[in-house]
Protein backbone atom coordinates (compact mmCIF):
# COMPACT_ATOMS: atom_id res chain seq x y z
CA UNK A 1 0.00 0.00 0.00
CA UNK A 2 1.08 3.53 -0.67
CA UNK A 3 2.51 5.22 2.43
CA UNK A 4 0.42 8.34 1.86
CA UNK A 5 -2.77 6.27 1.60
CA UNK A 6 -1.91 4.33 4.73
CA UNK A 7 -1.32 7.60 6.54
CA UNK A 8 -4.78 8.92 5.69
CA UNK A 9 -6.36 5.60 6.69
CA UNK A 10 -4.52 5.72 9.99
CA UNK A 11 -5.68 9.26 10.69
CA UNK A 12 -9.25 8.21 9.94
CA UNK A 13 -8.96 5.21 12.24
CA UNK A 14 -7.56 7.41 15.02
CA UNK A 15 -10.73 9.51 14.81
CA UNK A 16 -12.75 6.50 16.00
CA UNK A 17 -11.70 7.57 19.50
CA UNK A 18 -14.32 10.32 19.20
CA UNK A 19 -17.13 7.74 19.35
CA UNK A 20 -16.14 6.85 22.88
CA UNK A 21 -15.81 10.48 23.90
CA UNK A 22 -19.25 11.26 22.48
CA UNK A 23 -20.89 8.36 24.31
CA UNK A 24 -19.07 9.26 27.53
CA UNK A 25 -20.01 12.95 27.46
CA UNK A 26 -23.61 11.97 26.72
CA UNK A 27 -23.69 9.63 29.70
CA UNK A 28 -22.19 12.26 32.01
CA UNK A 29 -24.60 15.04 31.08
CA UNK A 30 -27.58 12.68 30.84
CA UNK A 31 -26.99 11.25 34.28
CA UNK A 32 -26.38 14.71 35.73
CA UNK A 33 -29.65 15.92 34.27
CA UNK A 34 -31.66 12.95 35.53
CA UNK A 35 -30.09 13.35 38.96
CA UNK A 36 -30.72 17.09 38.93
CA UNK A 37 -34.38 16.61 38.05
CA UNK A 38 -34.85 14.18 40.92
CA UNK A 39 -33.12 16.40 43.43
CA UNK A 40 -32.74 19.96 42.12
CA UNK A 41 -31.46 21.16 45.49
CA UNK A 42 -28.30 19.08 45.26
CA UNK A 43 -27.67 19.86 41.59
CA UNK A 44 -25.69 23.08 42.12
CA UNK A 45 -23.24 21.40 44.46
CA UNK A 46 -22.34 18.76 41.91
CA UNK A 47 -21.74 21.16 39.03
CA UNK A 48 -17.98 21.13 39.60
CA UNK A 49 -17.90 17.34 39.51
CA UNK A 50 -19.91 17.46 36.31
CA UNK A 51 -17.39 19.71 34.60
CA UNK A 52 -14.43 17.72 35.85
CA UNK A 53 -16.00 14.50 34.60
CA UNK A 54 -16.72 16.17 31.29
CA UNK A 55 -13.12 17.38 31.02
CA UNK A 56 -11.62 13.98 31.82
CA UNK A 57 -13.94 12.26 29.38
CA UNK A 58 -13.32 14.75 26.61
CA UNK A 59 -9.60 14.30 27.01
CA UNK A 60 -9.73 10.65 25.93
CA UNK A 61 -11.40 11.64 22.68
CA UNK A 62 -8.99 14.50 22.11
CA UNK A 63 -6.06 12.12 22.42
CA UNK A 64 -7.42 10.42 19.32
CA UNK A 65 -7.59 13.74 17.48
CA UNK A 66 -4.04 14.59 18.48
CA UNK A 67 -2.96 11.16 17.26
CA UNK A 68 -4.62 11.85 13.92
CA UNK A 69 -2.84 15.23 13.67
CA UNK A 70 0.50 13.63 14.47
CA UNK A 71 -0.05 10.99 11.80
CA UNK A 72 -1.10 13.57 9.21
CA UNK A 73 1.41 16.34 9.82
CA UNK A 74 4.68 14.71 10.83
CA UNK B 1 -6.36 26.08 -1.20
CA UNK B 2 -4.13 26.60 1.84
CA UNK B 3 -3.97 23.88 4.46
CA UNK B 4 -6.25 24.33 7.50
CA UNK B 5 -3.09 24.17 9.60
CA UNK B 6 -1.64 27.30 8.03
CA UNK B 7 -3.34 29.54 10.60
CA UNK B 8 -1.21 27.99 13.37
CA UNK B 9 2.12 28.72 11.72
CA UNK B 10 4.64 30.65 13.77
CA UNK B 11 6.40 33.24 11.63
CA UNK B 12 9.17 35.55 12.85
CA UNK B 13 8.47 39.28 12.80
CA UNK B 14 11.83 40.46 14.15
CA UNK B 15 14.44 37.74 13.48
CA UNK B 16 16.89 37.39 16.38
CA UNK B 17 19.58 34.80 16.90
CA UNK B 18 21.59 34.03 19.99
CA UNK B 19 24.28 31.58 18.95
CA UNK B 20 22.40 28.58 17.65
CA UNK B 21 19.22 29.58 19.44
CA UNK B 22 16.42 31.16 17.47
CA UNK B 23 14.88 33.76 19.79
CA UNK B 24 13.02 35.71 17.11
CA UNK B 25 10.09 37.90 18.07
CA UNK B 26 7.32 35.94 16.35
CA UNK B 27 3.63 36.48 15.79
CA UNK B 28 3.10 34.13 18.76
CA UNK B 29 5.13 36.45 21.01
CA UNK B 30 3.28 39.46 19.65
CA UNK B 31 -0.14 37.99 20.39
CA UNK B 32 0.94 36.81 23.81
CA UNK B 33 1.95 40.40 24.59
CA UNK B 34 -1.40 41.60 23.28
CA UNK B 35 -3.25 39.09 25.46
CA UNK B 36 -1.30 40.07 28.57
CA UNK B 37 -1.80 43.77 27.77
CA UNK B 38 -5.52 43.35 27.15
CA UNK B 39 -5.97 41.46 30.43
CA UNK B 40 -4.05 44.06 32.39
CA UNK B 41 -5.91 46.93 30.70
CA UNK B 42 -9.31 45.30 31.28
CA UNK B 43 -8.70 44.69 34.98
CA UNK B 44 -7.04 48.05 35.63
CA UNK B 45 -9.88 49.89 33.97
CA UNK B 46 -12.39 47.73 35.82
CA UNK B 47 -10.79 48.33 39.19
CA UNK B 48 -9.95 52.00 38.76
CA UNK B 49 -13.44 53.54 38.98
CA UNK B 50 -14.50 51.89 42.30
CA UNK B 51 -17.99 53.24 42.25
CA UNK B 52 -20.73 52.08 44.60
CA UNK B 53 -22.97 51.52 41.59
CA UNK B 54 -20.51 49.84 39.23
CA UNK B 55 -20.04 50.68 35.59
CA UNK B 56 -20.25 47.83 33.10
CA UNK B 57 -16.49 47.40 33.04
CA UNK B 58 -16.21 47.40 36.83
CA UNK B 59 -19.12 44.99 37.07
CA UNK B 60 -17.48 42.43 34.77
CA UNK B 61 -14.16 42.73 36.61
CA UNK B 62 -15.93 42.23 39.96
CA UNK B 63 -17.94 39.28 38.67
CA UNK B 64 -14.82 37.52 37.41
CA UNK B 65 -13.08 38.17 40.74
CA UNK B 66 -15.97 36.78 42.80
CA UNK B 67 -16.43 33.88 40.39
CA UNK B 68 -12.85 32.67 40.80
CA UNK B 69 -12.80 33.34 44.55
CA UNK B 70 -15.97 31.23 45.00
CA UNK B 71 -14.52 28.49 42.82
CA UNK B 72 -11.32 28.28 44.88
CA UNK B 73 -13.27 28.33 48.14
CA UNK B 74 -15.51 25.46 47.08
CA UNK B 75 -12.73 23.36 45.49
CA UNK B 76 -9.73 23.97 47.77
CA UNK B 77 -11.21 25.42 50.96
CA UNK B 78 -10.33 28.67 52.73
CA UNK B 79 -6.61 27.88 52.69
CA UNK B 80 -6.73 27.71 48.91
CA UNK B 81 -7.47 31.44 48.81
CA UNK B 82 -3.76 32.09 49.36
CA UNK B 83 -3.34 30.97 45.77
CA UNK B 84 -6.03 33.28 44.44
CA UNK B 85 -3.63 35.57 42.50
CA UNK B 86 -2.05 32.58 40.77
CA UNK B 87 -5.31 30.90 39.79
CA UNK B 88 -6.89 34.19 38.76
CA UNK B 89 -3.92 35.06 36.54
CA UNK B 90 -4.01 31.63 34.92
CA UNK B 91 -7.75 31.85 34.32
CA UNK B 92 -7.65 35.37 32.86
CA UNK B 93 -4.67 34.60 30.62
CA UNK B 94 -6.20 31.42 29.22
CA UNK B 95 -9.64 33.01 28.85
CA UNK B 96 -8.32 36.10 27.08
CA UNK B 97 -6.06 34.20 24.71
CA UNK B 98 -8.95 31.88 23.83
CA UNK B 99 -11.33 34.78 23.27
CA UNK B 100 -8.91 37.04 21.40
CA UNK B 101 -8.07 34.09 19.15
CA UNK B 102 -11.72 34.01 18.07
CA UNK B 103 -11.78 37.62 16.82
CA UNK B 104 -12.69 37.81 13.15
CA UNK B 105 -11.02 40.04 10.51
CA UNK B 106 -7.78 40.88 12.33
CA UNK B 107 -6.35 37.32 11.85
CA UNK B 108 -5.39 36.76 15.44
CA UNK B 109 -3.03 34.06 16.57
CA UNK B 110 -4.46 31.80 19.27
CA UNK B 111 -1.66 31.50 21.78
CA UNK B 112 -3.23 28.52 23.54
CA UNK B 113 -3.46 26.51 20.30
CA UNK B 114 0.23 25.65 20.71
CA UNK B 115 1.08 22.78 23.01
CA UNK B 116 4.31 24.37 24.17
CA UNK B 117 2.39 27.31 25.66
CA UNK B 118 -0.23 25.18 27.42
CA UNK B 119 2.40 22.68 28.53
CA UNK B 120 4.49 25.45 30.07
CA UNK B 121 1.41 26.57 32.06
CA UNK B 122 0.56 22.99 33.05
CA UNK B 123 4.06 22.00 34.14
CA UNK B 124 4.21 25.15 36.28
CA UNK B 125 0.97 24.11 38.00
CA UNK B 126 2.30 20.56 38.44
CA UNK B 127 5.61 21.67 39.97
CA UNK B 128 3.88 24.18 42.21
CA UNK B 129 1.54 21.50 43.55
CA UNK B 130 4.53 19.32 44.44
CA UNK B 131 6.38 22.22 46.09
CA UNK B 132 3.30 23.26 48.08
CA UNK B 133 2.65 19.67 49.14
CA UNK B 134 6.24 19.06 50.24
CA UNK B 135 6.48 22.39 52.05
CA UNK B 136 3.25 21.73 53.94
CA UNK B 137 3.42 18.03 54.74
CA UNK B 138 7.10 17.16 54.28
CA UNK B 139 7.65 13.55 53.25
CA UNK B 140 4.15 12.73 54.44
CA UNK B 141 3.06 14.30 51.14
CA UNK B 142 3.82 11.00 49.39
CA UNK B 143 0.86 9.40 51.17
CA UNK B 144 -1.10 11.12 48.37
CA UNK B 145 -0.30 7.96 46.39
CA UNK B 146 -1.81 5.66 49.01
CA UNK B 147 -5.57 6.00 49.47
CA UNK B 148 -7.16 4.65 52.66
CA UNK B 149 -7.96 1.12 51.47
CA UNK B 150 -7.08 -2.43 52.63
CA UNK B 151 -3.41 -3.23 52.28
CA UNK B 152 -3.79 -5.76 49.46
CA UNK B 153 -5.48 -3.15 47.29
CA UNK B 154 -2.53 -0.80 47.70
CA UNK B 155 -0.34 -3.04 45.54
CA UNK B 156 -2.63 -2.32 42.62
CA UNK B 157 -3.60 1.23 43.52
CA UNK B 158 -0.22 2.84 44.18
CA UNK B 159 1.10 2.38 40.60
CA UNK B 160 -2.22 3.64 39.23
CA UNK B 161 -2.12 6.69 41.49
CA UNK B 162 1.47 7.45 40.49
CA UNK B 163 0.69 7.19 36.78
CA UNK B 164 -2.43 9.34 37.15
CA UNK B 165 -0.45 11.92 39.13
CA UNK B 166 2.32 12.06 36.52
CA UNK B 167 -0.13 12.33 33.63
CA UNK B 168 -1.70 15.48 35.12
CA UNK B 169 0.42 18.05 33.22
CA UNK B 170 -0.07 16.12 29.97
CA UNK B 171 -3.84 15.89 30.31
CA UNK B 172 -4.10 19.51 31.47
CA UNK B 173 -2.10 20.86 28.53
CA UNK B 174 -3.33 18.55 25.77
CA UNK B 175 -6.97 19.24 26.66
CA UNK B 176 -6.65 22.98 26.20
CA UNK B 177 -4.39 22.76 23.15
CA UNK B 178 -6.46 20.13 21.33
CA UNK B 179 -9.71 21.97 21.99
CA UNK B 180 -8.37 25.20 20.53
CA UNK B 181 -6.70 23.43 17.60
CA UNK B 182 -9.78 21.37 16.75
CA UNK B 183 -12.12 24.36 17.08
CA UNK B 184 -10.13 26.64 14.80
CA UNK B 185 -9.54 23.88 12.26
CA UNK B 186 -13.27 23.16 12.20
CA UNK B 187 -14.09 26.84 11.59
CA UNK B 188 -11.57 26.92 8.75
CA UNK B 189 -12.91 23.74 7.13
CA UNK B 190 -16.48 25.06 7.23
CA UNK B 191 -15.18 28.31 5.76
CA UNK B 192 -13.68 26.47 2.78
CA UNK B 193 -17.09 24.78 2.25
CA UNK B 194 -18.76 28.19 1.95
CA UNK B 195 -16.19 29.56 -0.51
CA UNK B 196 -16.08 26.35 -2.55
CA UNK B 197 -19.86 26.16 -2.90
CA UNK B 198 -20.41 29.88 -3.49
CA UNK B 199 -17.90 30.00 -6.33
CA UNK B 200 -19.26 26.79 -7.89
CA UNK B 201 -22.25 28.73 -9.29
CA UNK B 202 -25.86 27.68 -9.94
CA UNK B 203 -27.80 25.79 -7.27
CA UNK B 204 -24.61 25.12 -5.34
CA UNK B 205 -24.23 28.84 -4.59
CA UNK B 206 -27.62 28.77 -2.88
CA UNK B 207 -26.63 25.72 -0.83
CA UNK B 208 -23.57 27.64 0.45
CA UNK B 209 -25.91 29.35 2.95
CA UNK B 210 -26.09 26.11 4.91
CA UNK B 211 -22.41 25.85 5.88
CA UNK B 212 -22.52 29.60 6.58
CA UNK B 213 -25.28 29.03 9.15
CA UNK B 214 -23.26 26.13 10.52
CA UNK B 215 -20.26 28.46 10.96
CA UNK B 216 -22.37 30.84 13.05
CA UNK B 217 -23.47 27.97 15.28
CA UNK B 218 -19.94 26.61 15.55
CA UNK B 219 -18.56 30.06 16.36
CA UNK B 220 -21.10 30.40 19.18
CA UNK B 221 -20.06 26.97 20.44
CA UNK B 222 -16.42 28.04 20.26
CA UNK B 223 -17.10 31.00 22.55
CA UNK B 224 -18.68 28.60 25.04
CA UNK B 225 -15.70 26.26 24.76
CA UNK B 226 -13.25 29.15 25.12
CA UNK B 227 -14.81 29.99 28.47
CA UNK B 228 -15.34 26.39 29.54
CA UNK B 229 -11.73 25.37 28.87
CA UNK B 230 -10.39 28.34 30.84
CA UNK B 231 -12.76 27.38 33.67
CA UNK B 232 -11.76 23.70 33.54
CA UNK B 233 -8.08 24.66 33.55
CA UNK B 234 -8.58 26.85 36.62
CA UNK B 235 -10.76 24.37 38.51
CA UNK B 236 -8.41 21.46 37.88
CA UNK B 237 -5.59 23.63 39.22
CA UNK B 238 -7.70 24.18 42.35
CA UNK B 239 -8.43 20.47 42.70
CA UNK B 240 -4.74 19.61 42.40
CA UNK B 241 -3.94 22.30 44.96
CA UNK B 242 -6.59 20.85 47.24
CA UNK B 243 -4.92 17.44 46.98
CA UNK B 244 -1.60 18.97 47.96
CA UNK B 245 -3.06 21.03 50.80
CA UNK B 246 -5.35 18.45 52.38
CA UNK B 247 -4.05 15.12 51.02
CA UNK B 248 -6.97 12.72 51.32
CA UNK B 249 -9.23 14.34 53.89
CA UNK B 250 -12.07 16.47 52.66
CA UNK B 251 -12.03 20.07 53.77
Amino acid sequence: MDVEAARYLGAGLASIALIGAGVGIGIIFGNYLSGALRNPGAAQGQFTNLLVGFALCEFTGLLGVVMAFIILFT
Amino acid sequence: MASPMEQFEVTPIVPLHLGNLDISFTNASLWMCIVAGATALFLTMGASSRRLVPTRMQSIAEISYVFIADMIRSAAGIEGLKFFPFVFTLFMFVLFSNLIGLFPLIHPFTVTSHIIVTFALAIFVFLMVIVVGLARHGLHFFSIFAPKVPFVMLIVLIPIEIVSFLSRPISLSVRLFANMLAGHTMLYVFGTFVIGLATAGGVLSLISVMPLLAIIAVAALEFLIAFLQAYVFAILTCIYLNDALHLHEHH
